[in-house]
């Protein structure tokens, strides 16, 4: 059983995906089915990217054991309000600046739904957003 | 194929990771939005787009990208060449649209 935590600062796009980078050689290192990574890293690095969009703060709980990856994801910010609307394909609250840089385009949820097993989203509107994903590792 | 021979046929810029030009190119993705590049694009893939920060390293590397190719005349930021440095994954350069370089390096790796 491994466990793994890193802190996210909102609005800080010149460290997205530092966690995602560093999750990936760890299971690199742990021979996981490369297969199994990919999904894993795109799922992750988007749940990472939505709290450097929208959020105050966050931190990355990471989860590894034989048989399955746990990633929780839990930030201080704005929230969801309605969580079906945020899970459509193409719907985004990310400002003009965000999205002038390419992200803001309405796929990162569905991205993070179709590369992980399990997927709960719990949010407080002007509390904060927990984001929880489980990957098996043998299917 | 490899980057540097597709720089070459192509006459693209090297802006940075000079290190990565022997990185083999499989296809290549077209896209400015990231999350699309990051639900879509494969492994090998040269990535095709008009966006220049350091994000787009950071994706090309999570993916495993082979290059980046910017297109009508845009240039790396200093982060992103410097990240494109660090990761060995280069970031080349063309003064053509998206439409016609894709155009061209889709004929060249249909061959």
């Amino acid at each position: 059983m491994m466990h793994f935590e890193y802190h996210v600062e909102g609005g800080n796009f010149t460290k997205a995906g530092a966690a995602s980078s560093q999750l990936k050689k760890i299971l690199k290192q742990l021979n996981v089915d490369p297969k199994i990574i990919k999904r894993i890293v795109v799922a992750l690095y988007e749940a990472e990217v939505n709290i450097v969009a929208h959020a105050f703060e966050g931190d990355i709980f990471i989860d590894i054991d034989t048989e399955k990856i746990g990633i929780k994801l839990v930030d201080q910010g704005p929230g969801i309000a309605d969580i079906e609307l945020a899970m459509q394909k193409g719907y985004s609250t990310a400002s003009p600046s965000v999205r002038e840089m390419g992200f803001g385009a309405g796929m990162g949820l569905p991205n993070i739904k179709n590369n992980s097993d399990e997927l709960k989203i719990t949010s407080q509107v002007n509390i904060g957003t927990t984001v929880e994903l489980v990957t098996y590792l043998n299917q | 194929m490899k980057v540097a021979e597709i720089a070459e046929k192509l006459n693209l810029k090297v802006f940075s990771g000079k290190e990565g030009l022997n990185n083999e190119v499989t296809n290549g993705y077209t896209s400015d939005l990231l999350s699309d590049v990051m639900g879509h694009a494969d492994a090998g893939n040269a990535w095709i787009t008009l966006q220049t920060h350091k994000n787009v390293m950071a994706i090309a590397s999570l993916k495993d990208l082979s290059a980046v190719i910017l297109v009508k005349g845009f240039e790396p930021e200093e982060d992103m060449a410097a990240q494109s440095n660090e990761e060995g994954i280069p970031v080349l350069g063309t003064s053509e649209e998206a439409f016609t370089i894709s155009g061209k390096l889709y004929g060249m790796l249909q061959k």
